[in-house]
């Protein structure tokens, strides 16, 4: 047993950090380090610089544009990025359709939306989620009639998905639709490509409780959707659906993130004090901060070992849904954690200080500004992708057989 | 043992939560959340009239109550509806300070409290203190027969919209002497005084208030100078047992509503609350919540007696709260799903102040500490 990496992943991590080290905008790594909002052009600009290296699609095969990376060469990279702090890379389309697209597109899907999602061309962005559906994805109520006029075939969508995330940048929205009423209900789905700005279509955004806006409603009237638009066969969407989820699900420990945090966590606890003393030396706060930090590295070698049982790439099966729940279940903490450092100063909250470049005079303690919106706003973790209680089914049923 | 309250305090009670279902819904709640005074003068006036400031304070200070379950049945019912006036500033923590502590003429200011005149408020965090009662950094001086001001007092509910400060300073002793606190009321617009106000994460407004060279006349002291420390105990002993009991009142409404969602809610074909993995949570929410809520009633019976046995139930309740506070507000989100991350529901708002209130007057681990050290 050998829990280094061998020679070659070494390598290639120093790689990666050089390349972090020249190409990662100051600007924008100063940006997730302050916990502030990124802009649309902020994505964008990571998204072309990580093209331009080659960077950008670390599960897609080389032959269409993508890494070939093994499943260790994308948890480093994954890893290093977060620790850099560098914007995450808008997944919906890199990570989530790119693959749907490579196993189940035709050539002429593949052809056109591969390097589009590549070169930046189109912004995805995912409609799963329905109101009433949750984590139920199968309750998809949204339908899509075939028929054919003097344009061609096509399909007629009306409906609405909900949770939609970034989906104010998107002009392209992946959506599960119902085409069969009659099937049971996870036959019956298909998978499909719209174009979110034809007539019909209509975004409106959900404020979450920290005040932020990031997720959206979609709703969908008589919208004309051409045929060819129709990803693998018509009503076996479900294989789309369960097939990008594992992709949804891989790197959902998030170890990276949660390395980054807990340095900030470690940073601030070192400045703030409790009776003359720093925070990190006070007991309870040092248990806490002490016993988050072990499960993270417990977690860090369950992630590695699942990686491991999956070499040769392709992503994890059940395994995921275990790390998903203990990678946020620590992220939160971590993030309890650096909200309670803060005392009193959890409690101001100025929202335009999270948004732009613009440095506010914020009166308090580094990162006070951003300690509880963060804390607020990852409470998501643990809902959203499947809630924790969804992936504890899961592992019930897959892995203990319950 | 009677664990009802008196008919007085039931009648009060209910009188105030049936202001609160009329008068002060969600969406008014959050209008009055977001403006710029962050609090409603309106309200603070109606308030007033229904006796709810006076039964906060005792008769001898102008009002008629005054008691630890007189202030745990007002706050039960302002946390039930996230009231945003300021109550606990205004009324318990400087309102409580005068009444200990101050001259005749210095008692004039509470009768223009009771009434939902005067907003005074407590200025007594500073930027480097942790929930530290005795760490105290700004200081004063005597010249001549008045007394120099200076320093920075951060996170000042309602600071920039009180128009009296009561100030903690240092006029002897060490950076966390309990010695040499010395307690002085300063008028918001004595020259010298700059007030930044902030909106808060839970709704309503702060302010981080400096005092640079800000001359004060002998009268300005609150009590005897240099004894601070035991008036400030009290009153923030008083606002402990007030934030907990607001707690209290905001946990039920997040329990019954989360409860509702439950019954309604249907997937995979069924009402979400038939799968045993959420009855057992929601059982244990309510086990919690019981516990807290007799850590409520054990620190308003302990308020009036001797000081150990006082703090000791007043920190232990405001660990169990801050303990279970957040863990309700953690679990009413998550067993909301995506739609308990909404700021459109009104649970996030009730999940927010109730994180936001282990951040006032020390946090549970604060209190764990205090319970400990007070053994």
């Amino acid at each position: 047993m050998d829990l280094n990496f061998n020679p070659a992943e070494q390598d290639f991590r120093d790689e990666v950090r050089s390349f972090l080290a020249e190409r990662l905008p100051a600007r924008l790594a100063h940006k997730v380090a302050q916990g502030r909002h990124l802009a649309k052009a902020d994505m964008e600009q990571w998204h072309a610089i990580l093209h331009a290296r080659g960077w950008l699609a670390g599960h897609w095969p080389v032959a269409f544009g993508g890494t070939g990376w093994t499943a260790v060469q994308n948890f480093i990279f994954e890893n290093e990025c977060a620790l850099a702090n560098a914007p995450r890379i808008v997944p919906f389309g890199v990570n989530m359709l790119g693959p749907v697209l490579i196993r189940y597109g035709t050539d002429a899907q593949r052809r056109y939306w591969l390097p589009r999602i590549l070169d930046g061309s189109d912004w995805w962005c995912q409609g799963y989620s329905e109101p009433g559906a949750g984590s139920d994805l199968a309750a998809v109520r949204t339908t899509a009639v075939r028929g054919v006029d003097g344009d061609g075939e096509h399909y007629i969508v009306n409906g609405q998905k909900t949770w939609t995330t970034l989906g104010q940048y998107a002009n392209m929205i992946f959506c599960l639709v119902r085409t069969d009423r009659e099937a049971k209900k996870q036959q019956g789905i298909s998978f499909l490509l719209v174009d979110m700005t034809s007539p019909g279509v209509e975004v409106r955004p959900i404020i979450t409780l920290d005040g932020g806006y990031e997720v959206n409603e979609v709703f969908f009237t008589d919208v004309r959707v051409p045929a060819a638009n129709l990803v693998g066969e018509e009503n076996r969407g479900w294989d789309c659906a369960k097939y990008l989820l594992t992709y949804e699900r891989t790197n959902i420990a998030g170890v990276g993130l949660s390395v980054a945090a807990l340095e900030r966590l470690k940073r601030v606890a070192a400045q703030r004090t409790r009776n003359g003393r720093p925070l990190a030396e006070d007991s309870l706060f040092a248990a806490r901060l002490a016993r988050v930090e072990i499960d993270l590295e417990n977690m860090k070698t369950t992630n590695l070992r699942v990686i491991a049982a999956v070499a040769g790439g392709g992503a994890p099966g059940p395994e995921s849904s275990m790390l998903k729940i203990r990678g946020t279940q620590i992220r939160q903490e971590i993030l309890a954690l650096t909200r309670r450092a803060m005392g009193i100063h959890a409690r101001p909250f100025v929202a335009a200080a999270l948004d732009g470049d613009e440095e506010m005079a914020c009166v308090g303690p580094d990162f006070a500004h951003a300690a509880a919106a963060q804390y607020f706003n990852n409470r998501k973790l643990s809902i959203f992708g499947g809630s924790n209680e969804i992936q504890k089914n899961i592992v019930a049923k897959a892995i203990l057989g319950l | 043992m009677n664990f009802e309250h008196t008919e007085e305090r039931r009648m009060l009670a209910d009188s105030l939560d049936r202001f609160i279902a009329a008068e002060y819904g969600f969406e008014t709640r959050n209008r009055i959340a977001a403006s710029a005074q962050g609090y409603s003068s309106t309200m603070w006036r109606r308030f007033a009239e229904l006796g709810a400031i006076g039964a906060l304070l005792r008769e001898d200070d102008g009002g008629f109550g005054g008691g630890g379950h007189d202030i745990a049945v007002v706050f039960e019912s302002l946390g039930r509806g996230l009231v945003l006036e300021p109550f606990l500033a205004s009324a318990v923590l400087a309102g409580e300070a005068i009444a200990l502590a101050g001259s005749n003429a210095q008692k004039e200011i509470l009768r223009s409290i009771v009434e939902g005149g005067t907003i005074v408020t407590l200025a007594h965090d500073e930027p480097d203190s942790h929930y530290e009662l005795a760490r105290v950094r700004t200081t004063a001086r005597t010249d001549g027969g008045s007394w120099v001001l200076e320093g920075a007092k951060s996170v000042v509910a309602h600071g920039d919209h009180a128009q009296l400060f009561i100030v903690s300073a240092r006029t002897a002793g060490a950076v966390d002497d309990e010695h040499g606190i010395s307690l002085f009321i300063v008028p918001a617009d004595a020259a010298g005084v700059t007030v930044q106000g902030t909106p808060t994460m839970d709704g309503g407004r702060v302010a981080y208030v400096t005092f640079d060279g800000v001359r004060l006349d002998a009268q300005a002291v609150l009590g005897e100078a240099g004894h601070g420390y035991d008036t400030l105990e009290r009153a923030v002993g008083r606002g402990v047992l007030a934030l907990c009991a607001e707690a209290l009142g905001a946990m039920e409404e997040a329990r019954a509503a989360t409860l509702e969602y439950l019954r309604t809610r249907r997937q995979f074909d069924v009402p979400i609350g038939s799968f045993q993995a959420l009855q057992h949570r929601m059982v244990d929410l309510l086990l919690e919540i019981e516990q807290a809520r007799s850590s409520v009633i054990n620190a308003a019976a302990a308020l009036e007696g001797d000081r150990v046995p006082r703090e000791r139930a007043l920190s232990a309740a405001k660990m169990t709260i801050g303990r279970v506070g957040t863990l309700v507000a953690e679990e009413c989100i998550q067993l909301h799903g995506g739609i308990g991350m909404t700021w459109e529901l009104p649970l996030s708002h009730y999940a927010k102040r109730l994180v936001m209130i282990d951040h006032q007057l020390g946090d549970g681990d604060h209190h764990l500490q205090r319970y400990i050290a007070l053994g």
